[in-house]
């Protein structure tokens, strides 16, 4: 029974969610909150993959989630959607349901490519330099979107909602905060695996000494290359349920500003914890929401509470260790294989 | 001549950045918006004593207020570099904070000034009023503005300076000393605290002088300007290999060369793509930039 607690209580908490947002007890503004938090949270512990666990300092994720977007947004536009330039639908709504998350996939695995743009430096280099590259591997993707008229360039682009209306068509229940939870489920679940198998372990050698990991037998071009690659592709995801529950994605709105937010979370939450990247990600984007009224206030509190924070407690929220660590007492109620 | 007065701000920028990397091997994330910063004080000083713009200035000649501005802005540019340091950086140093945390607080900063910015002054840009009449110049087929000369000028002339004060002076001896090993300095007798305090002041001072030349080339001021500028002058600081001076310099000049090329030849909105494309060749097949020299690791 302890063994399957947490599943079960995850699966009955996604049902109560979803079954409340369907019958209207949580509004639709309280959903795309929901929603948010769950981008956040796929957004966090990937990056916590690699600015964490592997100690490299990556700040531009952003590019990535923006790949995924824009890779995910073309194929479901071009399947389901009437658009000026791609053309009429290729296929009926009926298979949105289908269709769907095969896109998110594609945009996931079209990120991973990408992060081999970081990856294969990173063989070589790392520290600052390491910094530099992902740095400019965000603007790279920024300022070759911007300049693809076909995808609109910085106008953005939009018609992802003909596909969420597609699934509505065949069942009318609240399908993207679905795909949402799901998504995020999935990718803790991934990283999770990942990081406590016994390939993953070379990632947190990488980052207390890479000769000696080295020396030690680990393959660390083989794990740089796959880290990074992971943790891009589960941007990429993040991007592509960004985008379809945005319906509407503009290159700029995944620039420097996106990645600096997601490594806020990361080191909020603490560098090398999952649990802590997903409880700074949902603190993250409440706090975003309470803090609204102070509208362009709100962008020097957060920085300021930030500086607090690392002031007086440099480690993050939980520091490297996971919830069960701190609470030892919750083991009684749940464990993982 | 556009290349070369872009290039020397990049350059200017980039040798901020490197100062306080050589020192402290910390990447100072917020230096892009101490610049924004120094042009937004320059814009202040200047109103201050020239007048108009709904403030009743001094009404001091234009040449007058040139010269009271570029020391009053890199004073008081300089002022906030170190505000920053001590309110900041030094209470993490202290703690021996990992230098990641450090560079997390700088990132933070930074945003905290631009937005802060932002938040007391408005959207509404500002304009920067006209210091210096305008002279062009013909050499042969080429014409330049006084203000384009003074900007490069600036740049080599505080490139000399810096490099004099790092490799002859007494004081430029201890900041590479603290570079080279933090922890044995202090015991020769050499206030690290100090010597940090200057090298923040060198640094933020040029750009504050970067933000004067800035805005009085392109008058319009608004929060944001800090951060692309920043950003760049900051690859342009690694890709010359970070912590060196010349680096800084041939790397400032070579951004503003590689985009200034781009615009020539194709459409403006290609030139991020390309700058940065080739910023990312140069990095990949030299790792530490141009003049950076690899750090063996010991086991």
């Amino acid at each position: 029974m302890q063994k399957h607690t947490f599943t079960i209580s995850l699966f009955v908490g996604i049902f109560a969610l979803t079954v409340l947002a369907q019958f209207g007890v949580i509004n639709q503004y309280l959903q795309s909150v929901i929603m948010l938090m769950g981008v956040n949270i796929i957004l966090s512990t990937s990056l916590n993959l690699v600015n964490g666990y592997m100690g490299e300092f990556s700040c531009g994720h952003g590019g990535f989630m923006c790949v995924g977007a824009y890779v995910s947004s073309v194929i479901t536009v071009l399947c389901f959607s009437k658009n000026q330039i791609l053309g009429a639908p290729l296929l009926p709504p009926s298979l949105a349901l289908l269709a769907f998350p095969i896109a998110l996939f594609a945009g996931a695995a079209v990120a991973a490519v990408a992060g081999l743009v970081v990856a294969i430096p990173s063989f070589k280099t790392r520290g600052d330099y390491l910094a530099i590259i992902t740095l400019a591997a965000n603007y790279i993707v920024i300022s070759a979107i911007d300049n693809m008229e076909i995808i609109g360039g910085p106008r953005g682009f939009m018609g992802m909602n003909a596909t969420v209306n597609g699934m509505k068509g065949l069942l009318d229940i609240p399908w993207m905060l679905l795909w949402v939870l799901f998504g995020t489920v999935f990718s803790v679940w991934l990283l999770r695996r990942f990081v406590t198998s016994t390939l993953g372990k070379g990632v947190p050698a990488i980052a207390q000494d890479e000769i000696a990991a080295e020396i030690m037998s680990v393959d660390t071009n083989r794990m740089k290359l796959i880290a990074f690659m992971l943790s891009s592709g589960i941007a990429g995801l993040a991007g592509g349920l960004f985008a379809h529950i945005l319906g509407y994605v503009n290159p700029h709105s995944f620039d420097i500003m996106k990645s600096t937010e997601v490594m806020v979370m990361v080191y909020l939450g603490g560098m090398g914890s999952l649990s802590g990247a997903t409880l700074s990600a949902v603190l993250f984007t409440v706090l975003l929401e309470v803090l609204r009224p102070l509208e362009i206030w709100k962008w020097v509190v957060i920085p300021l509470l930030l500086i607090l924070l690392m002031q007086f407690r440099p480690e993050g929220i939980m520091g490297n260790k996971e919830l069960s660590d701190l609470f030892p007492k919750l083991k009684k109620f749940y464990s993982f294989k | 001549m556009n290349a070369l007065q872009f290039g020397s701000f990049y350059a200017l920028i980039a040798l901020g950045y490197t100062l306080v990397y050589g020192v402290l091997r910390l990447i100072n994330f917020a230096h892009g918006d101490i610049f924004m910063v120094g042009a937004y004080i320059a814009y202040f000083v200047a109103v201050l004593l020239l007048g108009g713009e709904g403030m009743s200035g001094l009404g001091l000649s234009p040449g007058l207020t040139l010269a009271i501005t570029v020391p009053a802005t890199m004073i008081l540019t300089s002022l906030v570099g170190v505000a920053l340091e001590r309110t900041m950086y030094r209470p993490l140093r202290r703690k021996g904070a990992d230098r990641l945390y450090v560079v997390i607080t700088a990132l933070m900063a930074g945003l905290m000034l631009e937005n802060g910015n932002l938040a007391l002054l408005g959207a509404s840009r500002k304009s920067f009023p006209e210091l210096l009449q305008k002279v062009i110049w013909t050499f042969g087929s080429v014409s330049v503005t006084n203000l384009k000369v003074i900007v490069i000028v600036a740049a080599l002339l505080v490139f000399v300076l810096l490099e004099f004060i790092v490799t002859k002076t007494k004081i430029g001896m201890a900041m590479r000393g603290i570079s080279y090993d933090k922890f044995a300095i202090p015991l020769m007798g050499i206030p690290l605290d100090t010597i940090i305090v200057f090298t923040f002041i060198l640094g933020s001072s040029m750009a504050g002088l970067a933000g004067i030349l800035f805005a009085m080339s392109y008058p319009i001021l608004e929060p944001y300007m800090g951060a692309l500028i920043g950003w760049k002058a900051f690859i342009a600081a690694v890709v010359g290999g970070i912590g060196d001076i010349r680096g800084a310099i041939v790397g400032g000049f070579l951004l503003g060369f590689i985009e200034i090329g781009v615009v020539a030849v194709f459409p403006s909105t290609l030139r991020d793509l390309f700058a940065f494309s080739v910023l990312l060749g140069i990095l990949w097949l030299k790792p530490t930039g141009l003049f950076g020299v690899a750090k063996t690791t010991k086991i």
